[in-house]
Parts: structure tokens; sequence; C-alpha cells
């Protein structure tokens, strides 16, 4: 996969596997992902239920639960591998330097502690700040996500908050310690559009101001145009297409990628007719052996029966389809029709 | 000569809220506030706004899920707010509704057949058992199903199967107006796609009716011959769909409009960021709901409410809005009060909003 050559990379995942162990069934949750994230940069990683997005990202955190297991591959943070650290580092990690942000921020907030308690731990475990210092970080914080009167907040309950502003708590809670990257798992799905607006525009800010990169993940294809700078598109726990966002909007090359730009109802333009992608996504006991998408596609031939690599195309897309390769014969129709 | 298949009058839709010594009702959620809106046989009008806007209230209100407060509900020319129970039951086999999570809507100890066939025994459709087996076939194959899975459970249905399942029970008992409460938000894209598909299609080939209720303006955009926009229990605006995107008139509308993330890099949307968060429905604003939030608000908007009308008269005459400085600002006449392009600033200033 081709990276920028002056940028730094601050997370480098290298074929990256979690499964889950259900009875003697091994799930492949996550098979073989590869991604860089440069500094500063934000990378989106889309894809729809089930195809492995939110659990590579909890796999970076390793908050991966059993029966799901990190298997193989490496998770190379700063010269570290996150797959081999122990607990202790990672939780100096967590929170500190890679935080993340998840969709339901009633869920991920504690109704029985106060803003300013839950902002206040963040500050006394990884920095040691006592309580009236911490108080006084947890306000600059809210301030600085544009929760109006700070002082006032800080000693509410999140009940007393709308969704929103639940929000920007936890990305006040992100942020608390600076980290150099960002997770942001679905961080605006369970919002209106117009508050979705504002917290967008808000991550996009500090991230300027701090100078962090953020890993996106997310099913809006919109969302993803927007903020992000290099897109993986992920289907059944690979990535099937990986490109700078220009390319990926302009020049989809993968017929998954193809299929999902149309089948997208657009707000901001007259279609005729939605294309959609035949079938389901494949149950995970249920996957094709060689190219997942191979059933829903409408190119599929003999040699999709194998399981294709994911290979650099001239045009600056990384592709896992065999379309884009030698080995591809045009004449051939598709099998999976019949 | 089009036919008014659903004219709503006056609706209103209050819940009350109960509490103080005697559990007495202490005040009310005014979740549909004085709504007048009708749907043409063989049309979709979508339904639009965010949360708590009384999108939902609006359409359960119409079926009469929930007893309205006030307004008339006039369906094929009958009055079903005064209708009795039982001629409640009969007409309900005429309008049909499709909920958002199509697992929590179907009974998940019966089989897809049992459920198909529970409506059409209620319903009095199909002479025998033999009859209605049929037609339960039928109806698999129509909504894309085959016809051997008629005898599984819901579980064993992928979620855009399971939606199939509850277009099926509504065309179950020949409904002439489906009401699709969020049908397709719950579903990812690609399969999104083919239930939109399979919804247009069915409306070709048997003349049906949508009330077409949803959040997501691609999907309406997509879907609705008209739209009706709500805020806060009111309509602001209505009109015909092409109308409505391309000349949105009230600026909650186009916020909106601008809010939503485009799916392609290039365009760069000139974003107008709203304040703060939508007010509560038990205490109103005065005068303009909307002034809390909008950028172009005056005196006149905090004390006067607008009505929805016919403001430019060169735009399509369907096309109404409930906004005193619609025309104003469209002439370039009223300019806003603020800046509405910057969302730090939005947000700093957000104090008073959330105060009030």
């Amino acid at each position: 996969m081709k990276t920028e050559i002056n940028q730094e990379n601050i997370l480098e995942i290298n074929d990256l596997r979690t499964s889950f162990f259900v009875g003697k069934n091994e799930v492949k949750a996550v098979d073989g992902v590869t991604f860089q994230v440069p500094k500063g940069k934000t990378l989106g990683i889309v894809g729809e239920s089930g195809s492995g997005k939110s659990i590579t990202s909890l796999s970076i955190l390793r908050l991966i639960d059993e029966p799901g297991k990190i298997v193989g591959g490496s998770i190379n943070f700063k010269g570290e591998d996150l797959t081999k650290v122990s607990m202790s580092r990672m939780r100096q990690i967590r929170g500190n330097e890679i935080s993340m942000i998840f969709q339901e921020p009633m869920t991920s907030l504690n109704p029985v502690y106060t803003i300013g308690q839950q902002l206040r731990e963040a500050f006394k475990i990884h920095q040691g700040l006592g309580k009236k210092e911490g108080t006084k970080r947890a306000i600059e914080m809210l301030e600085l996500v544009g929760i109006p009167s700070p002082d006032k907040r800080v000693n509410q309950y999140p009940f007393e908050l709308s969704g929103g502003m639940r929000q920007r708590v936890m990305i006040a809670m992100a942020l608390a310690c600076k980290p150099e990257l960002l997770i942001a798992d679905e961080p605006t799905t369970a919002l209106d559009v117009t508050i979705q607006a504002q917290i967008l525009e808000l991550i996009k800010e500090l991230q300027e101001e701090i100078g962090m990169s953020v890993i996106m993940i997310t099913h809006d294809l919109g969302v993803v145009a927007e903020t992000c700078d290099y897109v993986a598109v992920m289907y059944a726990g690979n990535i099937v297409e990986y490109a700078d966002v220009e390319t990926l909007f302009e020049d989809p090359k993968h017929p998954y990628t193809v299929g999902l730009l149309n089948s997208l109802p657009r707000h901001d333009i007259e279609q005729d007719e939605l294309i959609p992608i035949k079938g389901n996504v494949p149950a995970p006991d249920e996957m094709p052996t060689g190219c997942r998408f191979a059933p829903r596609c409408p190119h599929a031939s003999e040699i999709c029966k194998t399981h294709p690599e994911l290979t650099e195309t001239k045009d600056g897309n990384d592709v896992r389809c065999w379309i884009y390769t030698p080995d591809w014969d045009k004449e051939e129709v598709s099998v999976y029709d019949k | 000569m089009t036919n008014k298949l659903l004219d709503v009058n006056g609706l209103k839709q209050y819940f009350p809220i109960k509490g103080g010594f005697f559990g007495r009702t202490v005040n009310h959620v005014k979740a549909v506030d004085d709504i007048s809106f009708h749907i043409n046989e063989g049309e979709t009008v979508a339904i639009v706004g965010e949360s708590g806007c009384g999108k939902s209230t609006t359409g359960r209100a119409v079926l009469r899920l929930d007893e309205p407060t006030e307004g008339s509900v006039i369906f094929d020319g009958q009055e079903i707010t005064a209708l009795s129970k039982s001629e409640l039951r009969n007409i309900r086999s005429e309008m049909q509704i499709i909920f958002q999570d199509p697992y929590a809507s179907l009974n998940p100890r019966q089989t897809v057949k049992t459920i198909l066939m529970e409506a059409m025994e209620i319903q009095k459709i199909g002479k025998s058992k033999k009859e209605r087996t049929e037609r339960v076939i039928e109806l698999m194959e129509t909504v894309g199903l085959q016809r051997h899975q008629m005898n599984r459970y819901p579980h064993e249905f992928s979620g855009g199967q399971r939606q199939r399942i509850g277009i099926a029970r509504a065309l179950s008992v020949d409904p002439k107006l489906i009401i699709a409460d969020e049908a397709v938000s719950a579903l990812d894209v690609s399969i999104q796609a083919q239930v939109l598909n399979l919804m247009k299609k069915l409306q070709r080939e048997m003349k049906l009716t949508y009330m077409f209720i949803s959040h997501d303006l691609g999907v309406v955009r997509h879907i609705s011959d008209r739209i009706i926009v709500m805020y806060l229990g009111k309509i602001v605006e209505m009109g015909d769909t092409k109308s409505i995107f391309e000349k949105p008139q009230h600026p909650y509308t186009k916020a909106l409009l601008s809010a939503i993330p485009v799916p392609d890099p290039k365009k760069k949307s000139n974003r107008i960021f709203l304040r703060g968060d939508v007010p509560s429905p038990i205490d109103p604003p005065t005068g303009c709901r909307f002034h809390t939030r909008c950028p172009f608000a005056t005196d006149l908007c905090r004390t006067t409410e607008p009505t929805l009308e016919r403001k430019d008269k060169e735009i399509d005459e369907n096309h109404e809005v409930a906004c005193h400085y619609a025309l104003d600002i469209e002439r370039g006449i009223h300019k806003a009060q603020y800046e509405m392009h910057n969302a730090r600033e939005v947000l700093d200033d957000e104090d008073e909003v959330i105060e009030a």
C-alpha cells in the first residue's frame, strides 16, 4: 500500500487478524487488514454492518474481549507494537496517546458521576492532577468544545445534557490529554444532521489546533467525503479498496465501492434510479473461500474463486479485485449468475 | 382529476405530563400542534424533520394509534376521528404502517406465514385457509422472498429481508395508503436501495399511496413527489420535491439541507450552522418556533406566529412556507443577524439559547 514519502505515519497496521471463537468455530471478523495513518491526517474506514470496521478500531486499543482475540499481525504505533505491549503500558496509551469516541454518548458516560468528575479522572490518571487543578482543566476542555457556561455544566450529570452536548462532552474527554491519535467510531450517527454538522466541524477544527491524526469510522459516504484525507473501504473483514478521498469518489475501482456509490440516494442531485447491490453480506460462518464479494458481484468469474490480494493500480487506488490484475480474462462471463 | 385520499386539518396531538401531588396533568408535550395537509391518491408525500419534530406522531395520529387531541383526519371521504373501534378496524385494512425496526415489529415466535395469515384473518381476506396460503406465497414473491422461506422465523432473516416481511404484511390486506415510518433508516445503503426500489415498483403496480416519514433527505428526494418539512410540531415548509430541494424558502429547510454531508469531496457546501438544540416541545418558543435558532429572527418572529402560505409567486404553486421574511431573505432585503458559517462562533454564542 502506498503512502506519502515525506510523511511520517503515526500508525501502521500490518496484516491484522482478529477472530471470535464460538465453540469450535473461528469467525474471522478482521482478516488481514493493512493500513497506515499519516501524521495529522484523517483516515476514513467505511463499510456496512459486519464489515469489521469497528472491530479493527477496538483491536488498535486492545479492547477486544473474550471470545475475541487478535490472532495475528502487528499494530505499530510510534515504533511500539501494540499487540505486544503489556496491559499496564496499554492503559497509559488509552485516553492519553490514543483516544476513542463512540457512537452512543449516553452509554459511554457514567450516569452517576458529574461531567466534571469524569473529566477529572483522565487528568488524575494520566497527569496526576488534584481535584482543584483537574476541575480547572475540565472547565477549559468544556470551553474548548463549545459548551456554554462550562463552569455550571461541569457539575451536571449526563442526563441533564442533550445528545449533541453529550457528544461534545465525550469529545472533551477524549481530547483531555491531547492525544496524538483520535479514533472516532460513528461519532455522529445517533445525532440529527444539524447537530452532526456542528460536531464534525468541531472535530476538524480541534484536529488542526492540536495536530492530531484521526481515524473516522463510518457507514456514511457523505461524512467520509467531507472529513477524510484517505479512505479504506471494508467488506467482510477485508479492505477492498484504499485511496485518497478524491480518487476514491472520482474513480472508484472495486465493484463493491462502485455498488455502494450507485445505491446511495443523494440529496444534492437528481437521480433516476438507484442501482442496488444484489443479495446480502454473507454470514461470517458462510464466507466464500475466494473473493468475499464475488457472490454479489456483477463481474464475478471463475478466477474469483481464488482470494485476490490488495494491489496497487496505476490510478493510485489499491484494489482487492482480479479485474485490475493481468490475470483477468475479459471474455469470460459471470459464473455466479447461473 | 386528482383525488384527495387523506385530508388532515388542524391536527393537534398533546401528550399529558403527569406530576404533582395526585398525579394530575401538570403540562403537555405539544408533539404536533395544529397542522394541516393532504395526500393525493397515488402520490408519495414525505414528512421530514429532526428528532422530536412530530413526524412520527403525525403518522400515528393519522392511523389513530394515538387518539388525536384535536383536528380532523379524513381518509377516503370518511372522518377517522369519529369512527367507533370496529369501524376503525375495518378501515385500517386500507391504511397500513411499516416501522423502522423490522425485528421489533415482528413476533419472534411466529413464522412468517403465521404473521402474514394473521392480518388476513382479522381483515377476513380470502375465503379459505388454502386461499390465504396461496396469497402468502404470492406476497412472498412480490416482495422478493422465496416461497419456502415462509415457514421460517424472523430471526432467520437479515435486516433487509425482515423489512420485506414488514412490507408483505402491510400489503397482505390490500391497503390504499402505506405509512412508512423510517422504514429504510436502519438498513445498510446497499440493502436500503433494494427496499426503496421495491417500494417504488409496488407503488407503480398496485397504485399505492405513501406517506413516507424520514429524517434522511437523500432517501426522501429519491422517493417522494411532495415534501412536508416539520419543526417542533409545526409545518414550516411544504412543496413539490424539486422545488423544496432547489428553492428552499424557510431558513430551517436551508440549514437542514446545507447540513447534510455531500458524498462528493469536490463539492464543498456553504454550510449554515444553527445555534444550539431544538427547544423543548413542552414549552415551545412563542411566535415562530424556530426563532431561537434562526439567524434571521427579529422581534416580529419572537411575538407573531407566521402562517403557512405561498410567498413567492414565481415558485411552484404548491410551495408554501411559514416565515415572515421568506421573501425578503430571498431578495436580499433582510439580512442574517449574525455570522452563520463558523461552527465555533455559533457554539460560543449559544449560551442564551440554552439558558432560556
